[in-house]
C-alpha cells in the first residue's frame, strides 16, 4: 500500500470521516461517559484497543469468513476483544472499571467497531487495516478527550480531577483547579450538557472546514480573462 | 404520518412586535410593583441587571448571525425574554446566576434555533430551567416576604446581593409551595396555622403578586396581545385538579384550588409565559388544549414531583406537543369538507 494511502488514513480517522462528530456513531458512550477527563480517556482507549483488535482479525480471516455469517463473525470477535479490555482493566485500573461500569462491555455494540469491521478491514489486508483501527479510535478517542475536558471544566471549574484511577498514584496529584471559588455548574456534567457540548464541537468542526474551503477556492480561483490585476512576478499557479 | 405545522400568522393584526413586546412589558409593571413590595428591591436589580446583559447577547448573535442588529434590538424582544427570566429568579440571586441564564437564554433557546419567530421551546423558560437543575441552592432561596422579617432590604442590600457574592445576608424562608412539598404529617388546617408564611390562601405576599400579574394579564387581554383560550384553560383545569385531589385539606392533600391559583408562578406564566406566540399552539382549540396541558403537569409536578413548582417544566413540555396538537386542530378551510389531511 502506498503512503499516500495512510496519509489518507490518518486524515479520515482524525477529521475528514472522524467516527464522533463525522459520522455521529458511538454516540452513547460519547454521550454516557464524557463527564470527566479521566473517564474519557479511559473508554477512548478501551475503544482504540478494541478497534485495533477487531479489525486486525476481522482482516486475517476475511478470506476465509462466508459473507452470509460475517456480521455474527465479526461480532464473537469484537465481544473477545471487548472482554479481553474488561478483564484487564479489572485487573489494572479497577477504579475506573467500577466507574465506567456497564459502558466497558457496551463497546461491544459501538457502531464504530462493527463499522470498520465490515466497511474496512474485511476488504483490506492486515496493515492498513490495523492502521485504520488505531487511526479511528484516536480519532474517536479525541473527541472523547476534548468534550471530557470541556464538560469537566464547565461542570467542576477544574480539569483531569482523579486521574489516579488512570495512571495509578503518581497521578493524585494531577487535577488543576482552573477556577477557583467555582459554583458547579451541573448542566455541563448532565446529559443535556453532553448533547448541547457535542453540537457545538459539530458546528465548529464544520465552521473551520468552511473556512478552509473557503481559502483553498479563493486560493484555487481561475483568472478571468480581462480581469485587471497588480503586477505580479512568476506565473499564476 | 407527517407532523405538518401551519405557520401562524393566519390573520393580520394592526399591532408590530416592537408595539406587542413593549406592550408585554408594561404589563408586567403592576407584578414588579408587587414582588418589589413584598421581597424588596431584589427583583428590579434583576430585571434591569438581565436587561443589561440580553442587549449585548442579542447584539453578538445577531452580529455572528449576519443579521441586521438595530431592526432586532429594537423589537424589545430580548428585553421581553430577559425580563420574564428575571421575575422568575429569586430576588437578590447573584450577577452570575442572571447572566448564565440570559445568556442561556438568547444565545442557546433563542438563537441557535434561528431566533425570533423559530424558537421551539420557551427561551425564558429555557434559561429558568438550565438554572434550576444547575445551581439548586441558589435557584432555591427565595427571600422572606417583608412583612415577616425586620428591616426592609434597600436598594443597596439589593445590589450588593448582586454583585459582592456573600456581602449580603438576606432572610430566607420556605415558599409556601415548598412548605406544603415537604408537609409530612399535618392537615392543612394545622400547617396554615404553623406557618406564618402561608397567609390566607397563596402565601403572604404571593396572593398579592399573583393578582397584580392576573391585573397585568387582563390589560393585555384587553388590548387583544393573545387569546383567552391558553390562560383560561390552563387555570380552569389547575383549579379543577387541586379541587379533585382537595379533599377537604387532609395531611396527604395537594393543598386547595386557591391556594394552587395564587401561590406560585400560577399567573405570572398563565398570562405571560403559555401565550408566547411563537412556542405554543397555534389555533384557538389547540391553545385550549395547550393550556389544559400545562395545568395538569403544573398540579402533578406541584403535588407529585421534586420540585416545589412546576410552571417552567410544564411549558417546556408542552412545548413539545405543541406541533402535535396543532397536527389535530388545524382549523376547516371555509367551504372545505371534512379535512383529509391524512389520505
Amino acid at each position: 500500500m502506498a503512503t499516500s494511502d495512510y496519509r489518507e488514513l490518518t486524515v479520515n480517522g482524525l477529521w475528514k470521516n472522524n467516527p464522533a462528530i463525522v459520522q455521529l456513531l458511538g454516540l452513547c458512550p460519547l454521550l454516557a461517559v464524557t463527564g470527566s477527563v479521566v473517564n474519557a480517556l479511559g473508554l477512548g482507549l478501551a475503544t482504540c484497543f478494541v478497534l485495533v483488535a477487531s479489525n486486525t482479525t476481522v482482516s486475517l480471516i476475511r478470506n476465509v469468513t462466508a459473507d452470509a455469517v460475517r456480521l455474527p463473525t465479526f461480532v464473537m470477535i469484537i465481544a473477545a476483544s471487548v472482554t479481553c479490555i474488561e478483564l484487564l482493566m479489572q485487573a489494572y485500573s479497577y477504579g475506573l472499571y467500577e466507574v465506567l461500569g456497564i459502558f466497558l462491555p457496551l463497546i461491544t455494540t459501538n457502531c464504530v467497531i462493527l463499522g470498520r469491521a465490515d466497511g474496512f478491514a474485511r476488504k483490506n489486508p492486515v496493515l492498513p487495516a490495523l492502521y485504520d483501527g488505531l487511526l479511528m479510535g484516536l480519532g474517536f478517542t479525541a473527541v472523547l478527550l476534548v468534550l471530557g475536558a470541556l464538560r469537566e471544566l464547565a461542570g467542576t471549574g477544574a480539569l483531569f480531577a482523579n486521574m489516579d484511577l488512570l495512571f495509578g498514584a503518581a497521578a493524585v496529584d494531577w487535577k488543576i483547579v482552573v477556577f477557583a471559588d467555582y459554583q458547579p455548574f451541573l448542566l455541563a456534567i448532565l446529559p443535556p450538557g453532553a448533547f448541547i457540548f457535542t453540537g457545538l464541537l459539530i458546528a465548529l468542526k464544520n465552521l473551520i472546514d468552511d473556512n478552509l474551503q473557503r481559502r483553498a477556492a479563493a486560493r484555487a480561483a481561475p483568472v478571468t480573462t480581462g480581469s485587471k490585476r497588480v503586477r505580479v512576478t512568476g506565473n499564476v499557479a | 404520518m407527517s407532523l405538518l405545522v401551519v405557520t401562524s400568522p393566519h390573520a393580520h393584526g394592526p399591532l408590530s412586535t416592537s408595539q406587542v413586546m413593549r406592550t408585554v412589558l408594561l404589563a408586567t409593571i403592576p407584578g414588579l410593583i408587587a414582588l418589589t413590595w413584598y421581597f424588596g428591591p431584589g427583583t428590579l436589580v434583576n430585571v434591569i441587571f438581565g436587561g443589561l446583559v440580553a442587549l449585548p447577547c442579542e447584539a453578538l448573535a445577531l452580529r455572528l448571525r449576519k443579521q441586521p442588529i438595530a431592526p432586532f434590538l429594537k423589537d424589545y424582544s430580548v428585553l421581553v425574554t430577559s425580563t420574564l427570566l428575571c421575575i422568575a429568579l429569586p430576588p437578590y440571586a447573584p450577577w452570575w446566576l442572571i447572566l448564565v441564564g440570559v445568556a442561556f437564554s438568547v444565545l442557546i433557546a433563542k438563537h441557535l434555533y434561528g431566533g425570533l419567530g423559530y424558537n421551539p421551546f420557551n427561551p425564558a423558560m429555557v434559561g429558568y430551567v438550565v438554572l434550576l437543575i444547575s445551581f439548586p441552592l441558589q435557584m432555591s432561596s427565595w427571600s422572606a416576604p417583608v412583612p415577616l422579617i425586620e428591616g426592609t432590604p434597600g436598594v443597596m442590600d439589593a445590589l450588593r446581593a448582586c454583585f459582592v457574592p456573600a456581602s449580603y445576608d438576606g432572610v430566607t424562608m420556605a415558599t409556601p409551595l415548598d412548605v406544603l412539598r415537604q408537609n409530612t404529617g399535618q392537615t392543612l388546617e394545622d400547617l396554615y396555622a404553623a406557618t406564618p408564611q402561608l397567609g390566607h390562601f397563596g402565601g403572604v405576599g404571593w396572593e398579592v403578586v399573583n393578582l397584580a400579574f392576573l391585573a397585568g394579564g387582563a390589560w393585555l387581554l384587553y388590548r387583544r396581545i393573545f387569546t383567552w383560550h391558553a390562560p383560561a384553560a390552563m387555570l380552569v383545569s389547575l383549579a379543577l385538579c387541586a379541587a379533585l385531589f382537595y379533599d377537604e385539606g387532609s395531611s396527604s392533600s395537594g393543598g386547595s384550588p386557591l391556594f394552587h391559583l395564587l401561590s406560585g408562578a400560577t399567573m405570572f406564566g398563565a398570562f405571560f409565559i403559555i401565550t408566547d406566540p411563537v412556542s405554543s399552539a397555534v389555533s384557538n382549540r389547540g391553545r385550549l388544549i395547550f393550556g389544559a396541558l400545562i395545568g395538569v403537569l403544573i398540579y402533578t409536578i406541584r403535588v407529585r414531583g421534586n420540585y416545589p413548582d412546576a410552571v417552567a417544566f410544564a411549558v417546556l413540555i408542552a412545548n413539545f406537543s405543541a406541533p402535535f396538537i396543532d397536527h389535530y386542530t388545524q382549523p376547516r378551510v371555509y367551504g372545505h369538507g371534512k379535512d383529509q389531511r391524512d389520505e
